[in-house]
């Protein structure tokens, strides 16, 4: 187990490699940090002085790969690739444009994102897991019609309406909660509660409908039969033999976003005023601050790959025919 | 020297090649009774059909605002002519004074008087009063006269639109009775009783909606702005409906662009396996890991700054704003062909140990010829079902994405820039919802056509799901 764990690590290391080439390429080679400075420097008849200033201040003054005119292991160190992008393998992400330490904001506004991010996560998974049972129980009848209908109708609506008339009707209208804001502690359960309710709403459509076809592709398999043939009742059937079967299916799949939930999510966390890492990515785009764009898209890349690496461990802990090796 | 120029913007060409692409399938897939098989069970259900009707009022209307051209400008010489830098397309033409009919701001749908307050002379004193509307209600003497205004022009759109729905029909009812060698009647009646093999009711009915739909608009619209208007106030009922073509466009030439890598790619590594396998699975394992949305991010921004820095590059304002969209399709498609990619992959995993592909082997068959001629047309449902299933994902994806500020150009007409044009207006009282209303209904429909139709070719086209409801 142990040898195996130790064995994905290390494959993961040429993944975030090439996840921070291909960032490198994309910022500074792509987009060379002359353009950077205009982007940043804003008008159009911006000086070369102005320009190499601005370079020098970012620290973007040196060349890309290989400084000729250093000697020694500064030929390689004292570039920009070392500078600003190899740094992220030890997780030292530099300033922001606006100064401000990206390490530090990170720590900080974890916490915020993971208050909305979680509870969506776990309540959305049993309210989907359930409205998806009570579908199949109800199978090949007007229920069931018309809830996957209800679900088709859910998933076709963007995800913007819902956060738009969340925010309408219950905040502004009907005065039941904040339109946005967070506080620290136990304070911000009314601030959390406006957009976890957002978040399951927009959330159910496609994922009862999906965990419905698990269920049913279960339903139709040899044990099913077999328990009712031994005189099972059929809620006996669905809630002990085909829950629990489905469940693999659906929580390996959960399993790979759940590091991701640090992440928080962009457009809730800007509309409700989250201080957490999706507004602080959004801001960052919006601002066209690239040094913060690159950490978020490292940092994305990590969780997802221990999202992977837990996925696989998962598999053998829930299914003991799943041997890893 | 003619009296406009055509212009065929990149989105435009690759939309035409797209068309031509359909035709061409189509054209294939009827001469070979496998594959129309399937497809005649998508349109024998009652769903699909429908919404395969609505989806194709969409296209109608994205296809006649793919036909662009400059006007000439009136005053320049004939010898030397001179074009408008303002780009229309066919769909402008064809819908005429809604486009110029500008108010000065807000105004609520069907209303006749403006949203704001304004100074007004009046009998040599300066009052505070909601100044009329220039085009909408303009025909009314006041404000009595517009509700059994409004009212007879919906009935009549209502009586318009049902009796060419029943002229249809009739003709239908001849057509396919005559074809069939029966008596209307019994046509009738089969229809009716939905005997016929196909939806019938549900064909007529869509059929009966969308006629009646559009009839109502244009009575409504020829006196009044149906959506009411927007901040500079044009027709939002106009705004509504040029997105729809940025809409399509996003969701068709981002498959277009991921068909290519995903096919390629996904088939290449699992039909060669070995080394091959190994860098296409390590190509995607990146691309995966980064979240999709920064990706699209970052790209959209460097893009930005491309045309920001070489503006000698685009001669209208329009062709601009079209590379971006283009970019945009570009990106999407090169962050999104993964999940197809790793599902072809598996699929050819296990077709190239069947015994034909074997046999073919053992024969010599060359490499792409056994993927041309054995594993492709074996993995072609999978790509189907994959391109109508993400399409109404891309849709949704192009609102986010203009909010989060990453999506098509500012200028462009989409539901996304709607939104996110009009979502503060909320704030204001009394509240101006039409144009975020307008965008998320339109959005709705498009999505929501796409879905039921979506669910039709999958259950049609996957053996693994058929029956099962």
């Amino acid at each position: 187990m142990f040898a195996y764990i130790l064995r994905r690590v290390l494959y993961a290391i040429p993944i975030l490699v090439g996840v921070n080439l291909l960032t490198f390429l994309l910022f500074f080679v792509v987009n060379t940090p002359d353009d950077m400075a205009r982007l940043q420097l804003g008008a159009k008849h911006v000086t070369q002085e102005a320009i190499e200033r601005w370079k020098v201040e970012h620290g973007y003054d040196k060349p890309l790969l290989l400084n000729h005119q250093a000697t020694g292991a500064a030929r390689f160190t004292d570039t920009i690739y070392f500078r600003h992008s190899a740094t992220m393998f030890a997780f030292e992400f530099g300033k922001g444009d606006d100064g401000r330490d990206i390490g530090n904001e990170i720590r900080t506004r974890m916490l915020p994102s993971l208050a909305i991010a979680l509870p969506v996560f776990v309540i959305g998974l049993l309210a989907n897991i359930s409205f998806a049972l009570l579908m199949v129980f109800f199978r090949s009848t007007y229920l069931d019609l018309w809830g996957v209908v209800l679900c088709v109708v859910l998933m076709s609506i963007s995800g913007l309406f819902y956060i738009i008339a969340g925010q309408y009707f219950i905040a502004k209208l009907w005065n039941l909660l904040p339109i946005s804001g967070f506080a620290a502690g136990l304070d911000a359960f009314k601030f959390v509660l406006l957009p976890v309710l957002v978040g399951l709403v927009s959330g159910i459509g496609s994922g009862a409908r999906w965990y419905r076809t698990i269920f049913l592709e279960e339903i139709g398999k040899d044990y099913v039969r077999t328990a009712r043939a031994k005189g099972l009742s059929e809620t006996r059937v669905l809630f002990t033999h085909v829950l629990k079967n489905g469940m693999i299916p659906i929580l390996t799949g959960a399993v790979v976003v759940l590091p991701l939930l640090f992440m928080g999510s962009l457009i809730t966390e800007s509309f409700f005023g989250i201080p957490g890492l999706g507004s602080y990515t959004i801001d960052a785009i919006q601002a066209q601050d690239f040094p913060v764009v690159r950490a978020m898209v490292f940092l994305g890349a990590v969780l997802y790959i221990v999202g992977l690496i837990l996925t696989d461990i998962s598999y053998s802990w829930v299914d003991p025919r799943v041997r890893l090796q | 020297m003619s009296a406009i120029q055509p212009v065929i913007l990149w989105t435009d060409a690759l939309v035409f090649v797209l068309v031509a692409a359909g035709v061409a399938l189509t054209l294939y897939i009827r001469r070979h009774a496998h594959l129309r098989a399937p497809w005649g069970e998508v349109a024998r259900r009652p769903m699909a059909a429908g919404a395969a009707l609505v989806l194709l009022a969409f296209v109608t209307v994205g296809l006649l605002d793919s036909l662009h051209y400059r006007e000439r400008l009136p005053d320049s010489p004939p010898d030397k002519p001179q074009y408008s830098v303002e780009v229309l397309s066919a769909f402008d033409a064809l819908v005429g004074t809604l486009r110029t009919r500008q108010e000065k701001t807000y105004s609520a749908p069907l209303a006749m008087h403006l949203y704001a307050k304004e100074f007004v002379e009046r009998d040599g004193a300066a009052v505070r009063v909601y100044p009329r509307l220039k085009y909408g209600g303009a025909h009314l003497a006041d404000e009595a006269g517009r509700m059994p205004d409004i009212a007879r022009r919906v009935m009549l759109g209502i009586a318009q639109g049902v009796s060419v729905a029943f002229l249809v029909f009739g003709a239908l009812a001849a057509w396919q009775a005559a074809r069939r060698k029966q008596r209307y009647g019994e046509w009738l009646a089969d229809w009716g009783q939905g005997r016929l093999g196909w939806p019938g009711r549900t064909v007529v009915l869509v059929v009966a909606l969308l006629a009646t739909t559009v009839a109502v608009l244009l009575h409504l619209a020829a006196g009044y702005h149906v959506l009411g208007t927007d901040k500079v106030g044009q027709d939002v009922l106009y705004i509504s409906l040029k997105s729809i073509r940025t809409g399509l466009v996003i969701g068709t030439l981002t498959t277009l662009v991921t068909l290519p890598l995903a096919i390629g790619l996904g088939i290449a590594a699992g039909y060669f396996r070995g080394w091959v396998d190994d860098v296409i699975q390590y190509v995607y394992t990146v691309l995966n890991s980064i979240p999709g949305v920064l990706l699209i991010a970052a790209a959209v921004l460097i893009v930005q700054v491309y045309i920001e820095s070489r503006p000698e590059l685009f001669d209208t304002a329009a062709a601009r704003a079209d590379i971006r969209l283009l970019a945009l399709c570009l990106i999407m498609g090169v962050t999104s062909w993964t999940s197809l990619a790793r599902l072809l992959r598996g699929e050819s995993l296990k077709l190239r140990t069947l015994d034909y592909v074997e046999a073919a082997r053992a024969f010599g068959v060359s490499h792409t010829r056994i993927i041309g001629r054995h594993i492709f047309p074996n993995v072609f449902h999978l790509v189907l079902i994959a391109i109508v299933i993400d399409f109404s994902g891309l849709v949704l994806a192009e609102a986010v994405l203009s909010y989060v500020g990453v999506g098509v150009d500012p200028t462009m007409y989409s539901w996304g820039n709607m939104i996110n044009g009009a979502r503060l207006e909320l704030a204001r009282e009394p509240v101006v919802w039409w144009q975020l209303g307008a965008a998320f209904v339109f959005m709705f429909a498009l999505v929501l056509a796409a879905n039921l139709f979506a669910d039709g070719v999958r259950d049609a086209f996957d053996p693994r799901m058929g029956g099962r409801r």
